[in-house]
């Protein structure tokens, strides 16, 4: 009776393309067109002022809490950038910027994160309560979005389409159920779907070598027979590279990929948690040299697509883009005052008892608001 | 006409659901080769091959989730969950999701879903076997919750469950599977959600029950006429969500006295909403206080004890005696 080694040939790619100093392996370099580059660079520009306005808008009371995504602006655009309009795409809360890449309005996220459920449809991205959306709604439970992307895949592939599905996560999801429950099944039914894990490095306050004894994330896939990589997660570049082969290997009928990004949260999980308690001030400034945005510019402008002056005129149209975004989602959010609208949208159609309670509190609402009158002796 | 058991009437339902639509996809655990461990789905994967009447790999929440992902694709899947004792394995699915997606996409998600399981006591299964849960569904917005009581019913119900654009939860009592047979047409039949039905008149006391307790319930309605000359009104809920209460309201006013019976724990079970509903639409016309049959707050016992903890004829009966007494 032997006991012998099962050969399994696995072994996790790590690929980096441009380094921080904007030094590029050429033989690499994947074959972007000019008009994607700039519009990569544009939306990473845009995500990363948009994550600072939406803090802004947060510290001053105007709106809720919401995850920031700066850092981690090449492992969402580099990644979301090679799917068509036809694609789907499930996400989990901390893709703000691969989001408006599909085309969510900014003013959409505001509302949302400002308490509005009916925030989900203004703007374009959503269809405007078109009934095709193929973005699918943020994501809170870490790790659940993962199955549904399992099941658009299945539909694509049962419908014999050749569009495919990009769920996003981060690097505590890989602990959850939900993300081995979902990649087994993609491996098994073979379903069109890339996982993309942003390890940022943090889940709240657990480090990633808390996380999970495994060396990569990226290894975790492999036990499913789905091919797993491993990138710089800031390098705009690999992630392309990378989401292209998975990306062409779902649409050709080859089944799921993992691409894990390596990467990391600058700011806090959530504005309702101070990271300070957990983590040391030196390993953020470590990964600001890191920097996805910095080193993309460097290589734009060694490519002659960009220089410092035009990065600043960007900058400051993108500003201008945001501020009126503010001022037309605070204006929409006027008209958001009815409190019955949360008896929207439970069901297809209200049913009797559900109508009534709708009734008692609009009734309510008459009532408070004639006391109110009659206090003030109107 | 044919003789059927509820077994062969869902099975009907789904073949002839995936007959007119190829939206309509089974998945589950052994629900293809297997037929299911009650052969529900027997045959399916015979005449819709694979794709339609999916084995999936062991693991409830993803073959939840991935109904979610196919219903919000534009399919129409049917999963199953072996026993609704397993159904927890996927509640964060139905709940933070299947149950949401509606109104987190402000309506532009729809999920028509459906989750069979097979629920309740009364075959002699193992632990996680016999559950009666129902309430953790109904008790979640943007859920149906169904439960039919016999072959006609189930198959009715199930169809419109399929073509309903809601997710909607669909308890099997299993020990209704193959306990009676009835009439079930060949042509189409549906029955409303969120729709009652009277099963039988009455003029004395109104009996309220749904699922498995039907039958004891309409054995204790025999009795007391046979042996009290009483008159029992009997209504089978069907769904538990949305809850109908118009009909058991009406009733009520009639005759004034009301006994519910259920097989699921009594405390924040069905019963106590059922309880407050007649509060608040017919107080005024009880003559009585009402009494619940249901199970105990225990976790339903192993076998040998199970028909004690059972709601029964007997126990039924005992209690309509004692409303009517009182």
């Amino acid at each position: 009776m032997p006991r012998k080694k099962i050969e399994l040939p696995y072994a996790v790619d790590y690929l980096s393309i441009l380094n921080e100093k904007g030094e590029l392996d050429k033989d690499l370099e994947p074959d972007i067109p000019e008009d994607v580059l700039l519009k990569l660079h544009r939306f990473m520009v845009l995500a990363r002022k948009f994550d600072d306005q939406l803090l802004n808008l947060q510290r001053q009371g105007r709106m809720g809490t919401f995850a920031p995504i700066s850092g981690q602006e090449a492992a969402q655009l580099g990644a979301v950038s090679l799917l068509r309009p036809s694609d789907w795409f499930a996400p989990s809360f901390r893709e703000t910027g691969a989001e408006l890449w599909r085309g969510r309005s900014l003013e959409s996220v505001i509302l949302v994160f400002a308490g509005y459920a009916e925030g989900a449809l203004v703007g374009k991205g959503n269809g405007e309560g078109e009934k095709t959306m193929k973005n699918m709604p943020v994501s809170i439970p870490v790790g659940s979005q993962i199955p549904h992307a399992v099941g658009i895949g299945w539909g694509i592939k049962y419908r014999k389409k050749d569009d495919v599905v990009m769920t996003f996560f981060g690097d505590g999801a890989t602990s959850e159920g939900d993300f081995h429950e979902g990649m087994n099944f993609a491996g098994v039914y073979q379903c069109p779907v890339i996982f993309v894990c942003q390890n940022n490095h943090w889940a709240i306050s657990v480090p990633r070598e808390k996380q999970t004894r495994s060396k990569t994330l990226a290894q975790k896939a492999l036990a499913y027979d789905v091919p797993g990589i491993q990138v710089d997660g800031n390098d705009v570049l690999a992630v392309y590279a990378a989401a292209q082969e998975a990306v062409d290997r779902a649409r050709s009928g080859d089944g799921p990929s993992m691409i894990e990004c390596v990467t990391y949260r600058m700011k806090m999980h959530t504005t309702a948690d101070d990271p300070k308690r957990y983590r040391k001030e030196e390993e953020v400034e470590k990964w600001k040299k890191h920097d996805p945005i910095s080193r993309f510019q460097k290589y734009l402008v060694n490519k002659d697509l960009l220089s410092d002056k035009k990065i600043e005129e960007l900058e400051n149209e993108i500003q201008e883009e945001i501020k009126s975004a503010v001022k037309r989602a605070e204006e929409v959010m006027k008209d958001f005052t009815d409190p019955l609208q949360m008896f929207d949208h439970i069901y297809s159609e209200r049913p009797p008892y559900l109508e009534e309670q709708r009734k008692a509190l609009a009734e309510e609402i008459e009532m408070t608001k004639d006391e109110e009158k009659e206090e003030k002796g109107e | 006409m044919a003789k059927m058991t509820m077994v062969q009437a869902i099975n009907l339902a789904l073949r002839q659901e995936m007959e007119k639509d190829d939206r309509v996809i089974v998945l589950g655990e052994d629900v293809g080769r297997d037929g299911g461990v009650f052969r529900v789905t027997d045959g399916l994967i015979d005449k819709f091959g694979e794709n339609r009447s999916m084995d999936t790999p062991l693991a409830e929440a993803a073959i939840v989730g991935m109904s979610i992902g196919m219903a919000v694709y534009g399919l129409r899947p049917v999963c199953e969950i072996q026993f609704s004792g397993f159904s927890y394995q996927a509640f964060h699915q139905i709940e933070c999701h299947a149950a949401r997606l509606r109104m987190r996409s402000q309506g532009v998600c729809e999920v028509p879903m459906v989750v069979r399981a097979p629920c309740g006591g009364g075959v002699r299964a193992l632990e996680h076997h016999s559950e009666s849960r129902e309430t953790y569904y109904a008790h979640t917005p943007g859920l149906k919750m169904v439960i039919p009581s016999g072959p006609r019913n189930a198959r009715a119900l199930l169809v419109s469950a399929i073509r309903d654009p809601d997710p909607v939860i669909f308890f099997e009592p299993k020990a209704t599977y193959r306990a009676f047979r009835e009439e079930v047409p060949e042509e189409e039949e549906t029955l409303p959600l969120g729709k009652s039905v009277k099963v039988q008149e009455g003029k004395d006391l109104t009996i309220i029950s749904y699922g498995a307790m039907m039958r004891p319930t309409l054995e204790a309605a025999e009795a007391l006429k046979e042996g009290d000359g009483v008159e029992a009104e009997v209504i089978d809920l069907l769904s538990i969500s949305p809850l109908d209460h118009d009909l058991f309201s009406e009733s009520v006013k009639k005759t004034g006295r009301v006994v519910i019976v259920h097989e699921a724990p009594r405390s924040f079970g069905p019963g106590a909403e059922i309880v407050s509903r007649i509060m608040e639409k017919s107080f005024f016309y009880l003559e009585a206080p009402i009494v619940r049959v249901t199970g105990f707050d225990v976790h339903i016992p192993l076998f040998s004890r199970e028909m004690a903890y059972l709601p029964g004829k007997d126990r039924i009966a005992r209690a309509a005696r004692e409303v009517l007494n009182a």
